[in-house]
């Protein structure tokens, strides 16, 4: 076995051995998995109940048609027991409120003056709903006052979904960009994540081993550039595999728990959204739209995706671990490393707010193209704009200038690595890195 | 071949500081060799030089007839001053580990693994973390790993050091017999009786300049004074130490005597001899006690580093 591979394989062991490594692994995923049922379930509990709303309609506008009862709200006309009685009863009884809907001569008068009691502070939806029911209404009165027949107002409406191209020929459409924005979200985060993560980790190990002095015995054995490039591919095959581990353990748990709990996954992934608007989303999206879903996915470069996302995951991860390593060699023990952290993490979370901030509005403005050549955020800026589709002079461009900048950082970083394993008790600043940068053999 | 290694005019600079200042030493094969010198003086530069840790800005070092290369690590064995293993890590996987980078196979490793931790009787430790040891513990295991691969060259930094007199004893007499196997020693410390023990040949470095070189005995042929120690029993001790001094050179005595002789130290002038004090002495009283006083390696550093600053 050559001596790298040697140091890949103990930096691998190490970490995975690691008790908290292994909790980490296998806890995390359960704890993500128990977290979403236990929403769902909050959620569904809550939608359960079914909101009971009375309404006093002395207007005599409205009719039974336009309080039609919906999963969560069922509607009751108590216009016949009167205003007061009516508030009493809905007081003293199990109901959700009273909507008392006044006589006005005019609809713009009666609009404002439409009353709702509740014991509690109603519910935004609630709410929405309610007065979307009435502006629904009165609209169509108005509509009928000036004579124009409702009927054809609604056949005139026509939803448009407009069919975007790009000159490649290849289609997309609105809902297809939300897809896009998540997929390159999560693409994007899970790579500051992983850096973060990994990162500090080799910062660990290195610090480990100088604290541990056992660093002067295997530079006597191994070049220091090959002790630093094992410790960081060590690491990163760690990370990788707790990765693939999370991925196959969170399918399978949630396999699991929605076969036993019997909640279905999509249900799951819209469970954060209000009842009401889901069923907007629901009428929107409909049968045909899912399956235009499903096509627009199989649309995506994937192949394409899935090569950028390996290179910029791995160029990103070497080019900042890297860095932490020379952290780790400048410093004596951890608490030392806060002067050094802030220069790394900076670009970092830069990267990420550049890219949730711009290339979600405008994936190929001038921002979001300048951020997605800088080496130090290009990983992450440029994982967030793939989806869209980014040409080839572009990619060429930015991951060019990833390459050149990560071959230049990790010889830069192994100069003040090879100096700074060896310097003990004394805590280096940013003039002593520049000196030992300077230094000869 | 007599040397097993020639460093060269060796220079190395950190910065604006030069650690080393063209230094040469040559180390004769099958020797155990002294590297000596204050703190800071430029050995552990030295010692990093030959075990390419570091690299020299200028000269040349020759091991066993070939120019320095990274092939050569296999056939180095360095104990830093610093010790060190990974703590959590398990003594046996550990052992392996560092035998594995210095070149052995993992089957080969684990032979002479096995010889050593025997030999030690140290065997029950195999699956024990580190930092379940003591420190005493740790440096036996340390030894090993420095000396398993079986290394023409061995450099120890204070190898002593951490270890009680009877695990002292023991790692020298390990010493000693690596070098009568074969192996060459680079022995650095500040325990100069030690160096009186076990050192062939020494060098001394001071203020990064090498200022002595040599085998101990002509270094110490060459810091020689000529005086003696001398007791004597005699009547009259006053007259007796009056006369000596219009011949030789006295001084109060340094040591003591069981009886209540008179203690000098005496220095021969350049034309007289020693046998000439012996029959003064002789003539006045009972010689006791005549012995030359032959500088130590602690009085050697001393007066070598002084003279140097």
């Amino acid at each position: 076995m050559s001596k790298l591979k040697l140091i890949i394989h103990r930096e691998f062991i190490a970490k995975v051995r690691n008790k908290s490594f292994i909790m980490m692994t296998f806890l995390s995923p359960l704890l993500l998995v128990a977290m979403g049922a236990l929403v769902f379930f909050l959620m569904k509990k809550n939608d359960e109940k079914v909101k009971e709303i009375v309404y006093v309609d002395n207007s005599g506008l409205f009719s039974k048609d336009d309080f039609v009862d919906s999963e969560s709200i069922h509607y009751q006309d108590y216009t016949s027991y009167g205003i007061e009685e009516t508030k009493k009863k809905v007081q003293q009884g199990d109901y959700y409120g009273a909507l008392i809907i006044p006589k006005q001569d005019s609809l713009e008068v009666l609009a404002k003056s439409i009353e709702f009691y509740s014991k509690d502070s109603p519910g935004m939806s609630v709410m929405n709903s309610l007065e979307s029911k009435i502006e629904t209404k009165i609209r169509n009165e108005k509509l009928n006052d000036f004579g124009i027949d409702i009927a054809q107002i609604n056949a005139s409406r026509i939803p448009s979904n407009i069919k975007m191209y790009n000159f490649s020929g290849e289609e997309s459409s609105k809902l297809i960009n939300g897809l896009k924005i998540g997929v390159g979200a999560i693409a994007g985060y899970l790579l500051m994540m992983f850096v973060i993560i990994y990162g500090t980790s080799v910062m660990r190990s290195v610090i480990e081993e100088k604290t541990s002095r056992i660093v002067e015995i295997i530079v006597s054995s191994v070049k220091p550039f090959q002790l630093m490039l094992g410790k960081i591919i060590g690491n990163a095959s760690a990370g990788l595999l707790q990765f693939l581990i999370w991925g196959i353990l969170i399918f399978i748990i949630s396999t699991i728990a929605s076969a036993i709990f019997g909640v279905n996954m999509v249900e799951m992934q819209t469970a954060n959204i209000p009842a009401d608007q889901l069923e907007v989303v629901k009428q929107a999206v409909g049968g045909d739209k899912m399956q235009l879903i499903i096509q627009e996915i199989l649309r995506l470069p994937i192949l394409k995706m899935f090569v950028l996302f390996i290179f910029y995951f791995l160029g990103g991860f070497m080019l900042y671990s890297s860095l932490f390593a020379a952290v780790g060699a400048a410093v004596d023990n951890e608490t030392d490393t806060q002067q050094f952290m802030l220069p790394i993490m900076a670009p970092l979370v830069l990267g990420v707010y550049v890219g949730f901030g711009t290339v979600m509005n405008d994936p190929h403005g001038s921002i979001a193209v300048m951020f997605s050549y800088i080496p130090f955020t290009s990983p992450i800026v440029m994982l967030m704009r793939v989806p869209f589709g980014v040409s080839w002079y572009e990619l060429a461009i930015s991951m060019t200038l990833l390459l050149i900048t990560f071959i230049f950082m990790v010889w830069l970083a192994a100069k003040i690595y090879r100096v700074g394993i060896l310097m003990y008790g004394k805590k280096a600043t940013y003039k002593d890195l520049y000196k030992w940068i300077k230094y000869k053999g | 071949m007599r040397n097993l290694l020639e460093i060269n005019n060796v220079v190395k600079n950190y910065g604006d500081f030069r650690a080393l200042n063209d230094v040469s030493i040559h180390i004769p094969k099958g020797s155990v060799y002294g590297l000596l010198g204050p703190n800071g003086a430029g050995k552990t530069s030295l010692i990093r030089i030959i075990n390419q840790i570091t690299m020299p800005d200028s000269g040349s070092i020759i091991l066993d007839g070939e120019p320095l290369s990274p092939k050569h690590t296999a056939y180095i064995g360095y104990l830093p001053e610093e010790r060190g293993l990974y703590k959590s890590m398990k003594v046996g996987e550990q052992a392996l580990y560092l035998a594995q980078l210095k070149g052995l196979s993992k089957s080969e490793a684990k032979k002479r693994l096995k010889y050593w931790f025997d030999k030690f009787d140290i065997s029950a430790w195999w699956g024990k973390k580190i930092e379940e040891l003591s420190k005493g513990m740790a440096q036996k295991v340390q030894f090993i790993v420095t000396v398993m691969h079986n290394p023409k060259l061995l450099i120890f930094d204070e190898p002593f050091s951490g270890f009680d007199p009877i695990n002292a004893q023991l790692i020298a007499k390990e010493i000693l017999q690596l070098r009568d196997e074969g192996a060459t020693i680079i022995f650095s410390t500040h325990r100069m009786e030690s160096v009186e023990e076990m050192c062939d040949e020494i060098a001394l470095i001071n203020k990064s300049n090498k200022i002595l070189d040599g085998k101990l005995s002509d270094i110490k042929r060459q810091f020689r004074t000529n005086t003696f120690q001398v007791g004597l029993h005699t009547d009259h001790p006053k007259e007796v130490e009056a006369k000596l001094k219009e011949n030789f050179e006295v001084f109060p005595a340094d040591f003591k005597l069981l009886g209540n002789e008179l203690t000098l130290n005496v220095k021969l002038n350049e034309n007289n001899s020693a046998n000439e004090l012996l029959s003064f002495l002789t003539s006045r009283g009972q010689v006791q006690h005549f012995v030359e006083l032959i500088p130590s390696a602690n009085d050697i550093f001393i007066q070598a580093v002084n003279k140097n600053n």
